[in-house]
């Protein structure tokens, strides 16, 4: 049986670990190998690192810190953040990430999307949608980390990237993002409908219930957490133990 | 001990070295096949496609050296595509003839007859591995879950090869094959936490144990 996923997000700014909320506003909550030495130590099943900043600075102190991780974490790692062209790709995947998520470089240019697939496989390719509700049933896709409006539904940007062939999606609501308020259930279901790849959705746990409610969601494969972890209000073994009693399949 | 890790351009061999030096073994990556045929044991790697895989491994003249290896008595593990390039065929995007270290072919999900089509492909992820025998590779591993990424599986002509198997969209597929020293599995044990670590533990073990 496929378990589902629990992740750490993990959103990298100076060499630290940050966490806002709809992904502005961003605070240190701790550093970058620590939480990822914690986290694997309790049990998650793929860390989601960030770059926060999207700077090409960033992107040499990114690539240091997904080196050492990949040194003592022996679990999938996904990148996101600025990426924008294909040797960037290149050089996150030679530092020891297993995939990349690419939002803003891919919607403004679908075709790098198709090229970045084409390269590197479509298992590498993931992605990342920020999306804000604009109305009942409506969300647009967003860019520059929540910022940037591109007038895109995100529901047929999804499909529209799916035809491209890429092999994962991370679905980000902005509104629910830090809040802790629990996820955009509405959101999920209508990208699940979509999506005939895994689907990973962020933004919003705060509890238990939260992960139980959204992973309940048909074709939502794995969750993404970020302040509920940072905060200490769960571990990774405390959301699977409730994910695991409500039925759900986890790996322990 | 002389592990070596076969760089045909495909794979995060970054990855596999960090595994097996947290293992304690230093691996060395190379595409020499002067390297290659000293080694002990043969670590084949591989994410992508079958065929072009199949082609780095000729157009670097590795396939020979890899077979003539397997022949003399090096271990081999061929991890995810390096599994499947050890069979004897695959229909990934055409037919392509393998290594044909281990008799079968490789087949997409979509092409057996019993796979639930509402599962998604590739099957990412992690899954239970369910071991069909005793093996040193697979000591101290009962059940345990193991990280998946592929499209295609491999079927093993001789039963008695599949080591262990584990489920996806109804369909019971191979995820250990051995012959003798000849092993692969389909799973990222590089990727697969404490339970991959074992495994890769194990290989060693056997390696060990055989000189």
């Amino acid at each position: 049986m496929k378990k589902l996923r629990v992740i750490a997000r993990l959103d990298i700014k100076n060499n630290t670990v940050v966490k806002g909320i709809h992904l502005e506003g961003l605070r240190v909550v701790g550093r970058p190998d620590e939480l990822a030495d914690r986290y694997y130590s309790q049990g998650v099943d793929e860390l989601l690192y960030v770059d926060a900043v999207a700077s090409l600075y960033e992107r040499n102190s990114l690539t240091e810190i997904i080196k050492a991780a990949a040194r003592r974490v022996f679990v999938p790692m996904t990148v996101g953040g600025g990426i924008r062209k294909i040797e960037d790709i290149t050089e996150i995947l030679h530092s020891g990430a297993d995939k990349v998520a690419v939002n803003t470089a891919a919607i403004r240019n679908p075709e790098f999307l198709r090229q970045a697939v084409h390269k590197f496989g479509s298992q590498c390719i993931v992605l990342s949608v920020q999306a804000k509700r604009r109305g009942p049933g409506q969300w647009e896709a967003y860019t520059e980390t929540g910022r940037e409006r591109t007038h895109r539904d995100a529901i047929a940007w999804i499909r529209e990237a799916l035809a491209l062939g890429v092999g994962e999606v991370l679905l980000t609501s902005v509104d629910a993002e830090g809040t802790k308020k629990g996820f955009d259930l509405e959101l999920v279901a209508a990208a699940a409908r979509v999506c005939a790849v895994p689907l990973i959705v962020s933004g919003g746990a705060g509890s238990a219930q939260h992960l139980v409610d959204v992973l309940r969601t048909p074709g939502v494969d794995a969750v993404a957490m970020a302040s509920v972890l940072h905060y200490g209000l769960l571990t990774i073994g405390d959301a699977k133990s409730a994910l695991r009693g409500d039925g759900l399949e986890v790996r322990l | 001990m002389k592990l070596v890790v076969v760089d045909y351009g495909l794979g995060n061999l970054y990855n596999l070295g960090n595994a097996f030096a947290r293992c304690g073994r230093t691996v060395e990556v190379s595409h020499d096949p002067a390297v290659l045929r000293a080694a002990d044991a043969l670590i084949l790697p591989g994410v992508g496609a079958f065929g072009d895989g199949k082609r780095r491994l000729e157009a670097l003249g590795l396939d020979a050296v890899i077979r003539s290896a397997a022949e003399a008595g090096a271990a081999i593990l061929g991890i995810c595509l390096g599994m499947q390039l050890l069979m004897d065929t695959s229909e990934e995007f055409g037919l392509h003839q393998g290594l044909g270290l281990i008799a079968g072919e490789v087949l997409h999900f979509h092409s057996h007859p019993a796979f639930d089509r509402s599962a998604k492909v590739p099957h990412m992820g992690w899954n239970d591995i369910l071991p069909q025998r005793e093996h040193p590779l697979l000591r101290g591993l009962a059940a345990p879950d193991m990280y998946f990424v592929h499209s295609y599986y491999a079927r093993a002509a001789d039963a008695s090869q599949v080591l262990a198997t584990a489920r996806y969209g109804g369909v019971e597929f191979c995820s250990v094959v051995g012959r003798g020293r000849i092993l692969g599995c389909q799973f990222h044990p590089e990727k697969s936490s404490a339970s991959g670590l074992r495994l890769i533990e194990n290989f060693i073990g056997m390696i060990e144990d055989s000189l």
